[in-house]
């Protein structure tokens, strides 16, 4: 079995837990290529997931680049285990119904619009490159997520409860993007600190959900471990999926 | 001052890269060279002659870019430089403002609405300046869908001719 072992760093480790944030996100939502409600959203979901797919690749470059032993974007995506894997578990989760879909990408995506603006200011000079392009792309996100999550929860009855419930299932997930990044890359002016974004992640929830007409879940226990490489079930399931052709044909190229 | 022969010749070896790397149009949108569509950012020449040309992605997944490198690259070994390398260069980052004017122009020549200037990007759950329509010049336009056929489309409708119409997004 082809799999790398990383020489990680601090900073390694955070670039890579947002790359594996956006990989994840992107390969669940292009699970709806083909199976949206309708032909706009189809493509729609396929955009966000290409945006995704996109981020994740110039992270994944940039973390290559800074270990310095020669491996490539593919590799970091392809070549390592569940446990190797550091994003948060809420992108891991199967899609569930369109309501859980839409309303774990505006979760996500609140969230990292802060970020994102907070890292184009970063000392590391590519993720601050790199934020500045995504952080004009997760707001497109952001704004079709909330739009989508009003329409359902000010809808009809069926389709505020499943945004409702999709919500209350979501909500124990949310801690964990929030927790707090290494104190001395965040001291160093490298990383944003997630702890300290979370104000403006609530005001957008706030907004949102008020026009939306559904109810904030309360906080409570929250789910953690993703960050360090404990993960649900499904993400091995989902990558022997995603890495099924390199682990078959190591080095397959199109 | 006069400048040595050779800077001469490098300055005029910079402009001819540059010139041929123009020619290059978006696979998507092939009535763009990506000169018009502010990717092309610059060309180095050095003095064994190879040359190293820089491009940015629009949209950081754009499946275009290896596309567009690739075709950068064959138009200058055509063009008769030997030793070519594209690199992709990330900062400072592409915004729909290093679109040409010509570029935009051809864009509506095209059939799609070019990109309202940065400047008005809206708030986040704002109401938008709706494009006019790039057949009938209408107004009077209505928004299908937030993502269209490319990433850095938006899918329209004129409500006065019915013509269904894409809008490059205000990036």
């Amino acid at each position: 079995m082809t799999t790398i072992t990383l020489t990680e760093t601090p900073l390694l480790r955070a670039l890579l837990a947002r790359a594996d944030d956006a990989l994840v996100l992107a390969h669940r939502l292009s699970e709806w290529c083909g199976h949206a409600p309708m032909l706009e959203e189809d493509l729609a979901l396929t955009n966000v997931a290409l945006d995704l797919l996109g981020q994740a690749r110039m992270l994944f470059s940039h973390a290559a680049a800074l270990e310095g032993a020669g491996r490539s974007e593919d590799d970091l995506a392809f070549l390592r285990e569940p446990p190797q894997f550091c994003n948060a578990l809420l992108l891991e989760l199967p899609n569930g119904d369109f309501a859980e879909t839409i309303a774990r990408l505006f979760l996500y995506s609140a969230a990292m619009l802060p970020w994102w603006q907070a890292a184009m200011r970063s000392r590391d000079a590519t993720l601050a490159a790199i934020a500045a392009k995504a952080e004009k792309e997760v707001t497109y996100h952001l704004r079709h997520s909330g739009e989508w999550l009003v329409r359902l929860g000010d809808g009809t009855a069926e389709s505020h409860a499943r945004a409702a419930a999709a919500l209350d299932r979501l909500w124990p997930y949310t801690g964990e993007l929030f927790e707090p990044a290494d104190a001395a890359l965040v001291a160093q002016g490298l990383v944003p600190a997630p702890d300290a974004l979370r104000a403006a992640w609530e005001a957008t929830i706030a907004a949102v959900l008020d026009a939306a007409t559904l109810t904030r879940p309360r906080d409570g226990w929250m789910q953690s471990g993703g960050r360090r490489g404990v993960h649900t079930e499904h993400l091995g399931h989902m990558l022997a999926v995603m890495q099924h052709l390199q682990r078959a044909h190591p080095g397959a190229t199109w | 001052m006069v400048a040595p022969p050779e800077a001469l010749d490098a300055a005029r070896l910079r402009q001819r890269a540059l010139d041929v790397a123009a020619q290059v149009v978006d696979p998507e949108i092939p009535v763009l060279s990506i000169a018009d569509l502010g990717v092309l950012r610059d060309a180095r020449v050095a003095l064994d002659g190879s040359v190293e040309v820089d491009i940015t992605p629009t949209y950081s997944g754009c499946p275009a870019m290896r596309m567009i490198a690739l075709q950068v690259e064959m138009a200058l070994r055509r063009a008769g430089f030997a030793q070519v390398r594209v690199r992709e260069v990330l900062s400072p980052a592409w915004t729909t403002d290093w679109m040409s004017e010509a570029g935009r122009a051809k864009l509506r020549d095209y059939g799609i609405a070019p990109p309202p200037p940065r400047a008005g990007r809206r708030a986040l759950f704002e109401a938008e300046a709706a494009p006019a329509c790039p057949r009938c010049g209408s107004a009077e336009t209505a928004k299908l869908s937030e993502f269209g056929s490319t990433a850095c489309k938006a899918l329209w409708r004129c409500t006065a001719c019915r013509e269904p119409f894409d809008a490059f997004k205000c990036l």
